[in-house]
């Protein structure tokens, strides 16, 4: 093996609560960030990204306090996205313990912060992300502020432009699998992972294990899941969870 | 007292986070007289060779460190960026590294990595240790470690390299040299086999 990909778990909040969605929608109240983090540094994870998903939303900056009060319990790789809209809050979360900061709704607006936050921090700690939904005709649209607003340039225009930038990852998520325990869009993984040079991280849809590898097998770098680590099941009962050592070397190719 | 160098290149709360979980001290600084007490020193770093050079003099830290760590044998642990200043220079950039061992830096070379190995070489990855060593305490389990770089260390004198990683070829992943020791990894980020190097370091 050349290459272990990473099993990345996804903590949403609503600035200091976890929750869990359904495309985006009803969130479940899970319990306290922290905990959750404390748990996966005892399963040893790959890595950990925690997305505000109300931030952006309700206009308010990243929850700091909160931030590093779960940083200061993180000892894997940690990433944060919500509400980020200036180089000035980027330093602010480094400085906190980040390491890799993901932006999403503010590339609609100024896809430059990536250009300039990749020259001073290195384009390895800048995540690009993008909420990607399907139409009833099998169409792909990004749509930014949780899902809420559509945007109007193509994706693969769109995609070429955060490259461009200097984007160090692209963080992909599907607005239509979020929380259904469905498995990912493994054709929206493999078309933009063909197109793109940057790794890929794919989300939203996994349900097992099986689906993992699956994501993997479609051209993802690493995959992402929420929904399967904090539920024991699809009946949503709350278990923060992550599988053993050696079901994680098994889902790379 | 570990004294942690700021230097305005990179993440270091982290370090400090995982000592204290660990029970050690620490104090991070970027001031010359603040470090000049610390018993022991990281460096850490990530980013651009010749900000992290420029970095270093603009604080006036340079002087200083080499005093502590060439002259008074202070132990110090360069972690990733931090690491690689310990050489000559790199080929990222035109600065003179702080040139303590006999080593340089070089590019991931992309033709032995092939198609699918993408640059950076970011995510876990193992070690091999290569010699005898204190700071990562002879153990036979495998151990893994989180990486992050574009460049990697080449040692000229062949006795630095202290473990290897493969990433297409087998490349020094970390070396030591008496009180100075580099890992290209981030032991802080590394769960429970970074907290071992970090407290045999704080325990040397």
């Amino acid at each position: 093996m050349e290459y272990l990909n990473r099993v990345i778990p996804v903590l949403t909040i609503a600035s200091s609560k976890l929750v869990k969605t359904v495309e985006f929608n009803k969130p479940k109240y899970i319990g306290d960030p922290i905990n959750a983090v404390k748990i996966f540094n005892d399963k040893m994870v790959d890595e950990v990204v925690l997305l505000d998903i109300t931030a952006s939303r309700e206009n308010r900056e990243p929850n700091y306090e909160k931030i590093q009060e779960i940083c200061g319990e993180a000892f894997m790789p940690f990433a944060y996205g919500g509400g980020i809209k200036s180089l000035d809050q980027i330093e602010k979360l480094f400085s906190l313990g980040i390491e890799k900061v993901v932006l999403n709704s503010v590339l609609a607006e100024n896809i430059d912060l990536i250009h300039k936050a990749s020259s001073i921090f290195g384009s390895q700690s800048i995540v690009a992300s993008i909420d990607v939904k399907k139409n009833i005709l099998g169409k792909y649209s990004i749509y930014t502020q949780s899902a809420k607003k559509k945007l109007k340039t193509p994706l693969p225009q769109f995609l070429k432009l955060v490259e461009g930038a200097g984007a160090g990852e692209l963080f992909l998520n599907s607005i239509n699998r979020d929380g259904t325990f469905k498995g990912y869009d493994l054709e929206l993984i493999r078309q933009i992972s063909k197109e793109l040079s940057i790794p890929v991280v794919a989300c939203g849809g996994a349900g097992s294990v099986e689906d993992l590898k699956a994501g993997i097998k479609a051209g993802a770098s690493a995959v992402a899941a929420s929904s399967i680590f904090v539920f024991k099941s699809k009946n949503r009962g709350i278990l923060i969870n992550y599988p053993d050592w050696n079901t994680i070397q098994s889902i790379s190719v | 007292m570990i004294g942690i160098i700021d230097y305005g290149a990179g993440n270091i709360r982290s370090i400090h986070n995982m000592l204290k979980r660990l029970g050690f001290d620490s104090f991070i600084s970027g001031k010359k007289e603040e470090l000049e007490s610390a018993d022991k020193l990281i460096l850490p770093g990530v980013g651009h060779f010749d900000h992290g050079m420029k970095q270093l003099h603009s604080r006036n830290l340079t002087a200083m460190l080499h005093q502590r760590v060439m002259e008074e044998k202070v132990p110090i642990l360069g972690i990733c960026l931090g690491a690689q200043l310990l050489g000559q220079g790199s080929e990222e950039g035109n600065e003179a590294g702080l040139g303590w061992v006999d080593m340089k830096v070089v590019a991931f070379d992309k033709k032995k990595l092939g198609q699918e190995l993408k640059i950076p070489h970011m995510g876990w990855n193992y070690i091999q240790q290569l010699k005898s060593s204190k700071i990562l305490g002879d153990e036979k389990e495998e151990r893994r470690f989180y990486f992050v770089h574009s460049y990697h260390m080449l040692p000229l004198d062949p006795s630095l390299g202290l473990c290897s990683t493969k990433y297409g070829y087998e490349f020094i992943s970390a070396i030591s040299k008496d009180n100075i020791i580099g890992v290209q990894f981030h032991p802080e980020k590394s769960h429970q086999f970074g907290m071992k190097i970090m407290k045999n370091f704080a325990q040397l």
